[in-house]
């Protein structure tokens, strides 16, 4: 399980905190948005997030800087993920980016809006310091694109579960499993599926065909929902906890099935 | 020739949009490279841009704001009178023809002042497409009369409530959109900026403008303009009359970008003249951002230069000197367009206004002999009741 929140929403000491909650429930990576003015891959509850986290005045330098501080308190060694649009990267500077972020404890980076044709640039620094520059695929990435993508992803493939953008969906009506395929068929690396993801049904309907899920939307919503840091952590807690349990016990059908057979 | 296969003026412009748009935008560059080439599709474009257009549009000599400037002859490329009322609708009509060409039955766009909105809306009602038109709120405010002439050409139009409300947002809308639909979806943008091969294609489209305006100047004069003035926002009236004299060096080319109250008050538009590289919206060019890459709001009285982005070759243009980036205040804009309407009996578009009044500040200390073409590129139509507002303050 991979959860995602918003950095600095509603600021960068809640954000610390969650990141303690979410490792402490489960979650396998965590990924961290660093908001930007024009986010067009998300839906309005990061959009939100973002704008509220900017409108405070938040800045890139900061959210590395509260990365640090979450890897000195945390006791396990969650990997953390930077997820951003591709300008705040360009504007802080591609290798003063990675280089903070890494030694800040960063271990891999998205960016959305970063297409596969225009990554050689950050994809060859992000190699140098060892960053994984995480590849997006789509439901309507070809076979040939993947093909291309094949030596340049590193360490997970994130499947985007729906064309659209971030934010949870009752139903997911893609066909997963020959998404899936066509991605394994071409790229070794473990599947992780992400957008739509919006609690334990969802999470047990993809289950199937990846390594992981991706909750975003969901958890930035209960941040929303809640006032105060005890609730959203309550919240956001039991949330991982049902998607964790969910995705176990998917596990466990599929060997007891197995086992009948 | 540029851009090159990927997209790019020099280190302008490329593809920065999410993996689900990438298959899309290789379909659509095939289908557009494939289809200009196609005598058939020349012959339906220039059909629609003679007879529903109204295409050729005149180059009118305007000789009583030249006598006014006592200085060089200053001709009006008047892209007001087309169908819509703007240069706008040479774009959608050619991207309409390629979306049905590509089977495509619901077409999108961003606008904001509603020219782009109303061009599309236009095209699909011709064609019976549905169409979904993103406006920001704040523009629909200013904009009314737009709003419901989309509305009663049968599109929907969807108040963007994100963010600055403005155009710049709308066109985030319109991508995300487009995400979601992609499949039978075409978006028409309406500049020279998104990724590629947008900024190729609108640009081809505009051209028409360029390429009449040379012709007619030849004619009447035999020669070539000395000037060529055009208004930025996005850029495509500009780079759709500069394009085809990019390589005639004799003739100096002057973009006019939104200084809304003022460079130095930080409300403005002028992204080529105050931004720096980025990317948004889908290609690497100058935009108007602060320290940490966030896209500042762009300000102009004009809803239609008010975006703080610009296209892609525009970034190209400036940097290789060809063409060179000016800008002109609400105020300076204000005086032109009613400078204009009481000389020549034309209301010009404030997008439009901001040409006139680069040309009449350069006009009067140009010889007599030199002939200046301004890009006429919208009428004022839908501008009189706010200017109404603001001259009597």
């Amino acid at each position: 399980m991979i959860t995602y929140l918003t950095a600095g929403y509603p600021d960068l000491n809640t954000t610390i905190k969650l990141v303690e909650v979410m490792a402490g429930h489960g979650a396998d990576f965590i990924e961290l948005g660093i908001p930007f003015s024009d986010p067009i891959a998300d839906g309005p509850v990061i959009q939100q997030a973002a704008n509220f986290a900017l409108q405070k005045g938040i800045k890139t330098a900061e959210i590395i800087a509260a990365v640090r501080k979450i890897r000195q308190r945390l006791s396990t060694s969650v990997p953390l993920i930077f997820m951003t649009y591709y300008n705040p990267i360009l504007q802080y500077g591609l290798r003063r980016f990675v280089a903070h972020s890494v030694e800040a404890g960063i271990d891999g980076l998205i960016v959305p809006d970063l297409s596969f044709e225009e990554s050689e640039e950050l994809r060859t620094v992000a190699d140098a310091y060892n960053l994984a520059l995480i590849p997006l695929v789509a439901p309507t990435t070809p076979l040939e694109r993947l093909t291309a993508f094949k030596a340049n992803a590193r360490g997970f493939v994130y499947c985007v579960s729906v064309t659209g953008v971030t934010g949870v969906r009752n139903e997911i009506t893609t066909d997963l499993a020959s998404f899936t395929d066509r991605v394994r068929q071409c790229i070794n690396l473990p599947v992780a599926i992400g957008f739509g993801i919006a609690g334990p049904y969802q999470a047990a309907q993809v289950a199937p065909f990846c390594e992981a899920v991706i909750v975003g939307s969901a958890v930035v919503n209960l941040i929303a929902k809640n006032n105060d840091f005890k609730g959203m952590s309550l919240a956001i807690g039991s949330l991982a906890q049902d998607i964790k349990s969910a995705l176990l016990n998917y596990k466990k059908q599929v060997a007891e099935h197995k086992k009948l057979c | 020739m540029l851009p090159d296969e990927r997209g790019y003026f020099g280190r302008f412009g490329g593809r920065f949009v999410p993996e689900t748009l990438m298959p899309a935008l290789e379909e659509l560059a095939t289908a557009y490279q494939m289809v200009s080439r196609e005598q058939e599709f020349k012959e339906e474009l220039a059909y629609y841009l003679k007879n529903y257009v109204g295409r050729p549009t005149p180059l009118y000599f305007a000789a009583r704001l030249t006598s006014n400037c006592k200085g060089a002859q200053i001709y009006l490329k008047r892209e007001d009178l087309n169908h819509t009322g703007a240069h706008k609708i040479n774009n959608t009509i050619g991207q309409v023809l390629l979306a049905r060409r590509m089977g495509k039955n619901r077409v999108i766009a961003e606008t904001g002042a509603g020219q782009h909105g109303v061009a599309t809306a236009t095209v699909a009602a011709l064609f019976g497409l549905t169409c979904v038109i993103y406006m920001g709120e704040e523009d629909m405010a200013r904009q009314a009369l737009n709003v419901f002439r989309m509305r009663l050409l049968g599109a929907e139009v969807v108040p963007v409530t994100t963010g600055s409300k403005t155009l710049k947002d709308a066109m985030n809308e319109a991508m995300r959109d487009w995400v979601t639909n992609v499949e039978n979806t075409y978006y028409i943008i309406g500049s020279v900026a998104g990724p590629h091969p947008y900024p190729l294609m609108v640009r081809d489209f505009q051209c028409v403008i360029g390429i009449e305006a040379k012709q007619q100047l030849l004619n009447e004069t035999g020669r070539l303009p000395d000037f060529i003035v055009a208004c930025v926002g996005g850029g495509s009236n500009s780079l759709g009359i500069f394009y085809p004299f990019l390589d005639a060096p004799e003739v100096q080319l002057i973009g006019v970008e939104a200084a809304g109250l003022g460079l130095a008050s930080g409300k403005h538009a002028a992204t080529l003249t105050q931004g720096r590289p980025g990317v948004l919206h889908g290609s690497l060019s100058y935009v108007l951002q602060d320290e940490e890459g966030q896209i500042k709001l762009a300000h102009s009285i004009s809803a239609g230069l008010d975006y703080p982005g610009v296209g892609p070759e525009h970034s190209f243009l400036k940097e290789s000197g060809r063409v060179v980036y000016t800008t002109i205040t609400d105020f300076e804009a204000l005086q032109a367009f009613q400078l204009l309407s009481c000389t020549e009996g034309i209301i010009p578009a404030l997008e439009s206004a901001h040409a006139v009044a680069q040309a009449i500040k350069i006009a009067p200390d140009l010889p007599k002999d030199k002939v200046l073409v301004i890009n006429l590129s919208g009428r004022g139509d839908k501008d009189v009741e706010m200017v109404s507002k603001v001259i009597v303050k």
